[in-house]
């Protein structure tokens, strides 16, 4: 299930998940959201305004219960990002959902978006970069995670698996942490390398 | 730098059509500007750009028919562009399953319109598009090169330097940069042009008009281009994407590679 609360072009990402495989439903449904086999986050635009649109759905009650009954959740780009602890625009904070520590903010790069396929160093123990760690992935964003230490928080409990891209600096392209999993760069608009991860995400729960 | 160097065809659609001609073999429907994209993405695109020409809005409700049936089937990111004059435009194209949507026109005569596209739907989403020319007789501008509108048929006099500083300033995430005077002579991207606008904004740069050979390409990443775009050399199969793409890697920069 697709959790549509008013960001970004979710037509894409539905029918990337078609593609490999799985049934796509596009809602802010409550109870759906809860029920649905696996859910997935998207999110493009401003960290505060993804928040507040998640927020309004009742977003964060839903993905806390997810993942205390241990159901995935899959965060895409800012849908990643409200994940974190918190998110600094134009010098405003504004409190994420805290599953990790670690604070959104822009990237120090002469040239912003980093927008493009990039490379990513993911670890071995990775699920979802299985047979495509080597791959190019399409990223679009200006904001990102550059803090080192991503362990130890109580919500989540055991260490995530982290792959690192770098634009300017290292910044965290993706977090793998038992069923919550979250990609900063866009599987569904990263060819056949996106389709592959997706695919590899379905068939990790 | 490991970011790798797009490369963008671009496909002219008129009332749902393809305009200009394809030379693709085994083509079920040339016209069809979905089942080119397809064609495109197999070939290694890096991304897709679709520029509605319709003079009739009422046909541009095909337009949206179009990017749907696009997005449905095509998974790198689609700019489209042309005609887009409002941001319930933005918000259709979008929704239909574009992930980018250019600005050309409408934003001389509204500049406001950016900001406001930039605000509600992120400056990710936000390109810039700018016909630019070296100033003809009778119209000065600091830079020397200036705004045209029309397909370059008309002067605006705006500095298209400061154009493009402006347009980020305003929240444009990216610069489709067309150099008019290079445009259809297959001699080359406009160099200078290129290297001006990338010393003053610091968003993505796609270089578009003058790429006639696979020579051309490395000069306007050189001069500072992130992406090359290009329409007739790909669609007339006077070489592919993935030569281009070969022909940058030889020259040092990173391509993404082309796996099918």
């Amino acid at each position: 299930m697709l959790l549509d609360y008013g960001s970004g072009n979710l037509r894409s990402a539905q029918r990337a998940l078609e593609r490999v495989g799985a049934s796509v439903t596009v809602t802010a449904d409550f109870e759906s959201a809860l029920d649905a086999d696996a859910l997935v986050v998207p999110g493009v635009g401003a960290f505060a305004a993804c928040m507040r649109g998640i927020l309004e759905v009742r977003g964060d009650e839903i993905i806390d219960r997810r993942l205390k009954g241990g159901r995935p959740v899959l965060g895409i780009c800012v849908g990643m990002q409200v994940l974190f602890s918190e998110g600094v625009e134009h010098g405003t904070a504004v409190t994420g959902l805290g599953y990790w520590p670690g604070v959104v903010e822009q990237l120090a790069a002469p040239i912003l978006p980093h927008m493009g396929w990039d490379t990513l160093r993911a670890p071995v123990d990775s699920k979802i970069f299985a047979e495509v760690a080597g791959e190019r992935f399409y990223f679009v964003h200006s904001y990102g995670v550059v803090s080192e230490d991503l362990t130890g928080h109580e919500k989540t409990g055991q260490p995530p698996t982290v792959t690192w891209g770098t634009h300017g600096a290292d910044f965290v392209a993706a977090v793998e942490n038992g069923p919550l999993v979250a990609t900063q760069f866009h599987p569904e608009k990263s060819g056949d390398a996106g389709l592959a991860l997706l695919r590899n995400w379905l068939h990790s729960w | 730098m490991s970011l790798a160097i797009r490369v963008i065809p671009c496909l002219d659609v008129d009332a749902g059509r393809v305009v200009k001609g394809v030379n693709f073999t085994g083509l079920r429907d040339a016209g069809d500007p979905a089942e080119l994209a397809t064609r495109y993405d197999t070939a290694g695109a890096d991304e897709l750009v679709f520029l509605d020409i319709t003079a009739s809005s009422g046909d541009r409700k095909t337009m949206l028919d179009v990017v749907r049936r696009t997005a449905d089937c095509v998974f790198i990111p689609l700019t489209v562009g042309g005609g887009v004059r409002s941001p319930d435009d933005f918000d259709r194209l979008l929704r239909a399953g574009a992930d980018k949507v250019s600005l050309n026109t409408a934003a001389i005569t509204d500049r406001d319109l950016i900001s406001e596209a930039a605000e509600r739907f992120g400056s990710q989403c936000v390109v810039l598009s700018i016909d630019a020319r070296r100033c003809p007789a009778g119209v000065s501008t600091e830079s020397g090169f200036e705004v045209t509108t029309h397909g370059g048929r008309r002067s605006t006099g705006i500095d298209a330097i400061k154009w493009a500083v402006e347009g980020t300033k305003r929240g444009a995430g990216e610069i489709l940069l067309n150099s008019m005077d290079a445009d259809g002579t297959k001699s080359g991207f406009d160099l200078e042009l290129i290297a001006r606008v990338r010393g003053e904004v610091h968003v993505p740069l796609i270089a578009s008009g003058g790429a006639g050979s696979l020579a051309d390409f490395a000069p306007a990443v050189r001069a500072g281009a992130d992406a090359v775009l290009a329409a007739s050399v790909f669609h007339f199969g006077e070489f592919t994407v993935t030569e281009v793409k070969q022909a940058l890697a030889n020259s040092g920069f990173p391509v993404r590679a082309t796996s099918r």
